[in-house]
């Protein structure tokens, strides 16, 4: 205890000695209560700035509007606005369509497309399940990738550090379309162990899982990497050999868990990032998703479909980070009391 | 010690005279790209049932690759040749990964120092004490769950069942390491090697672990202590093995190596052992100091340098509430003197250092420097004398910008007006104040070693040519063949510079050896103050007198180690 660097982390442990119990429990409801905070504050200003998008769109909104569904670009006489302007509000004070976005945002209602005449969740539902299923199982394939590879080749002698550093950098910077491409060609049109597009069920998941999996599974294997070497040449390792344990055991019981962290991070904003990495990966493997209603609808200017998606995207984030949150401290109890 | 064998009883009694391990013409050196490096040459030495070898040397000097070689864990690259190397008669120089692991922690169990890394930092430490038991097949699920707290229990640790379900982090350091000791005898082997078992530990604590290495060995466990300090082997040890450079160089009965040591080097670490008898000597007469410039007398004034009035500090503690770190302490330390604060962690010395060198108001109370407000006062107005204060930490290397070299970190220290040239001089001299040589100008700190390390933190120190100095525990981190020299080098910089010194340390025998006055703190408060001889001869409070009794000391029979058994959080 008396080997702490600096005096700094001296008085923090001699002042963290007498803990009060007692208030603890005070103490998590005013963290659990900033979290939610912050959460809300995320999703309002990523609302705030979709609104804002749409009404800062150049040209009178209610003949954009009707272009966009008949497919032309003329000029249009009042009679023929007039049903638009009352169907979406455009009549009333900018605040007061703010408000009722919000308040449509709360009831669930993300409003009604331009182009398809429905509701925005409808479309947006539909593909919704899809997408989410892609990034969650591309998510799982890095981490297994990553996972394995890390364990296999950290810390072992100089030439297979120096392959697996290169792999994880070379995959960590492969782009999707490119990736998605070869996995094609390889595995569906020369092999032919997976179908060429859509299908259902796990063959056709796979390919796409694994364009989306390959580059993140790099990029979180160089974060891991260097921590897994680092724990490697902690004592408490020396320890756990001292008891008789062996090389394999060693790595996924005691230094996995302490190099797994930085990973646990990125996983949060990796959900995010897959799901706009399914906006290619989709349009490849001809695969249905919020990927595809995305690119169809910014082609189209359907721009209530776009924050639509963009609130989602928004919320999906903010999901992630308090299950990271909440992951991170069972990897490492001590962010608990610290 | 409840244990629920005995391990002498697993003795036949055939073995009972024979050695456990024979050791006989080990060498060890490591292969790399850069080369072949030899780190231990030539080592022999038996181990006897109920026996204690220790082996002694300062770090680098092969003492604990030896020991790792015993259990086949030398290191990557390494080279291990022995005319013989054997374990009851088995011959260990061809074992493979898997027959090592069947002796690693069933027949030698081996003790780190350090529990807090030593231990997973994020696994209970019930679970490490299981991990041991469940490594060999030991019982099933339920049962070593029952041996883990009777383990814990017969370590002395209080409350085991609560103990084991808490991590290292939330321990003290004498749990945590006694912990350690747990998981490493879990399985009962015959051998325990003990690697610097209580180096970073206080006294008090440090007598407990030793008491437990003692009971070990009563029941006829065999130990390899390893140490850089010669009083901590001292009392325990049966024979003793000292190593410099990778070679024995002495070798014997413990009270022959200690009582009439044949070899210059074992003589020299005998004498680097600071304590009350070694005041006003050298503690490393070999280590040439160097030739001071002849320099005025101290700047001349009247009345104490530093005065500290009821200071008190409290930080607010996680979960609401605040803690008192520093409770009502007052001090006067007069011009050229040395003021030793002594407590174990926790006792509030390092937040009364930070209060002085003004890194943080004091709550209530006030400290003066040389008559005037040195706390409560604007920092823009403390600035200007901010130089006459200087603090040199326990561990220099991460007070330095890793990237900068020795010359840069001594010119950031100066008076920025100096001119190119004076600058450059100055730093020769400061180099040679604290006995370095100039070609350690363009070296990076990471290059250095640690006992250079800290003569550049002290040089960086006298820079601006300070009247006083904190040094917070800065040698506590040393060999203690290095922390002599800079002991050493630290008085004869005070006699010839008159700077006074405020030294703050864990280790009785620095303070007895440097102080001039002695503060004695323990949970925020000083508990005793006077001068070294009444408070190492007379301790007037029973917290003081347990100090002093654990205190280890060459001449000294077995410390009380009973001073504070029942140690609690």
């Amino acid at each position: 205890m008396t080997r702490t660097s600096s005096a700094e982390a001296t008085a923090r442990e001699e002042v963290a000695a007498p803990v009060a119990s007692p208030r603890t429990g005070l103490a998590r409801a005013r963290r659990v209560g900033g979290r939610a905070l912050s959460a809300v504050t995320v999703l309002l200003g990523a609302a705030t700035a979709a609104f804002l998008a749409q009404a800062a769109l150049p040209g009178d909104r209610a003949t954009t509007i009707l272009n966009i569904r008949s497919g032309q670009a003329v000029a249009r006489t009042p009679e023929e606005l007039a049903p638009i302007i009352a169907q979406f509000g455009l009549d009333r004070p900018l605040v007061r369509q703010y408000l009722d976005y919000l308040a449509g945002l709360l009831r669930g209602d993300l409003g009604s497309s331009y182009q398809q005449f429905r509701p925005v969740w409808d479309i947006i539902g539909e593909q919704l399940a899809a997408t989410l299923v892609l990034s969650l199982t591309a998510i799982a394939l890095a981490w297994l990738l990553m996972v394995v590879w890390v364990v296999a080749t950290a810390g072992r002698g100089p030439r297979v550090r120096g392959l697996g550093q290169t792999v994880d950098t070379v995959a960590a910077g492969l782009p999707h379309y490119w990736l998605g491409i070869v996995l094609l060609l390889v595995f569906a049109l020369t092999l032919h162990w997976a179908p060429v597009m859509g299908g259902d069920g796990i063959e056709a998941l796979l390919l796409p899982a694994l364009t989306l999996a390959i580059p993140l599974g790099g990029f979180m294997g160089q974060a891991t990497r260097a921590e897994f070497e680092r724990a490697l040449e902690q004592p408490f390792v020396v320890s756990a050999r001292m008891r008789g344990m062996g090389e394999t055991e060693l790595r996924l019981r005691h230094v996995l868990r302490h190099a797994v962290l930085p990973a646990v991070t990125l996983s949060g904003w990796a959900l995010g990032a897959t799901i706009s990495g399914a906006v290619v990966v989709e349009s490849i493997f001809n695969r249905p998703g919020i990927g595809r209603v995305l690119v169809t609808a910014v082609s189209s200017q359907d721009i209530p479909v776009v924050t639509g998606i963009v609130v989602l995207i928004a919320a999906v984030y903010v999901i992630a980070n308090l299950v990271v949150d909440v992951l991170y401290t069972a990897v490492d109890p001590r962010v608990r009391i610290a | 010690m409840t244990l629920t064998t005995e391990p002498a009883g697993l003795l036949a009694p055939a073995t009972k005279d024979a050695p456990r391990i024979r050791v006989r013409g080990l060498s060890v050196g490591f292969t790399s790209s850069a080369g072949h490096r030899r780190v231990v040459n030539d080592v022999s030495f038996e181990l006897h049932p109920g026996r204690c070898l220790a082996i002694v040397g300062e770090s680098g000097s092969g003492k604990s690759v030896t020991a790792r070689t015993l259990v086949g864990l030398t290191g990557r690259g390494a080279v291990v040749d022995a005319d013989e190397l054997s374990l009851d008669g088995e011959d260990l120089r061809g074992f493979r990964e898997r027959r090592w692991r069947e002796v690693r922690g069933r027949r030698i169990g081996v003790v780190l120092q350090d529990a807090l890394v030593s231990l997973d930092p994020l696994r209970p430490v019930g679970k490490e004490i299981e991990e041991a038991l469940r490594l060999h097949g030991w019982g099933d699920r339920r049962a070593r769950r029952r041996r883990v707290i009777d383990l814990l229990d017969a370590v002395g640790v209080p409350e085991p069942e609560r103990r084991a379900r808490q991590r290292p982090g939330e321990l003290s350091g004498g749990l945590r390491q006694r912990a350690l000791i747990a998981s490493a005898i879990a399985l009962e082997p015959e051998i325990v090697i003990a690697d610097e078992p209580t180096t970073a530990l206080d006294v008090s604590v440090q007598a407990q672990v030793l008491a437990q290495l003692a009971a070990m060995k009563e029941r006829g466990v065999s130990l390899v202590l390893i140490s850089h300090d010669l009083s901590v082997v001292a009392h325990l040890a049966d024979d003793i093995l000292v190593m410099r450079g990778g070679e024995v160089v002495e070798q014997g009965a413990a009270a022959e190596v200690l009582g009439a040591p044949r070899h210059a080097y074992t003589r020299e670490l005998i004498a680097a052992v600071p304590g009350g008898h070694t005041r006003d000597t050298r503690l490393a007469p070999h280590f040439v100091l160097p030739e001071f410039p002849a320099r005025g007398a101290a700047p001349h004034a009247d009345g104490p340098l530093v005065e500290a009035v009821a200071l008190r500090k409290s930080y607010p503690v996680p979960g609401g509430g605040r803690a008192t770190a520093v409770d009502d302490v007052s001090f006067t330390l007069e011009r050229g003197r040395t003021l030793g604060i002594v407590g174990e962690s926790g006792s509030g010395k390092s937040t009364t250092a930070r209060l002085v060198l003004a890194l943080e108001e004091p709550d209530a109370g006030e400290v003066r420097l040389a008559g005037r407000p040195w706390t409560g006062i604007r920092e823009t107005r403390r600035r200007a004398d901010r130089r006459r204060v200087s603090v040199v930490a326990q561990d220099p290397l991460s007070s330095f910008d890793p990237r900068w070299t020795v010359e840069q970190i001594l010119s950031d220290a100066l008076d920025l007006r100096l001119p190119a040239a004076s600058r450059e001089h100055r730093i020769r001299e400061l180099l040679g104040l604290v006995a370095l040589p100039d070609a350690v100008r363009r070296r990076l700190p990471l290059t250095l070693s640690g006992g250079q390390r800290q003569r550049v933190a002290i040089a960086r120190a006298l820079a601006g040519e300070p009247e006083l100095i904190v040094l917070d525990e800065a040698v506590s981190a040393l060999d203690v063949s290095v922390q002599a020299q800079i002991l050493d080098l630290l008085v004869a910089l005070q006699d010839a510079l008159g700077v006074s010194y405020l030294f703050i340390s864990h280790d009785l025998g620095v303070i007895h050896h440097v102080s001039d006055d002695i503060l004695v703190m323990k949970d925020g408060r000083v508990v005793e103050r006077g001068d070294p001889e009444a408070v190492f001869r007379d301790p007037q409070h029973p917290y003081t007198r347990d100090l002093v009794g654990a205190l280890l000391r060459l001449d000294s029979d077995t410390p009380s180690a009973t001073a504070s058994p029942g140690e609690t959080e």
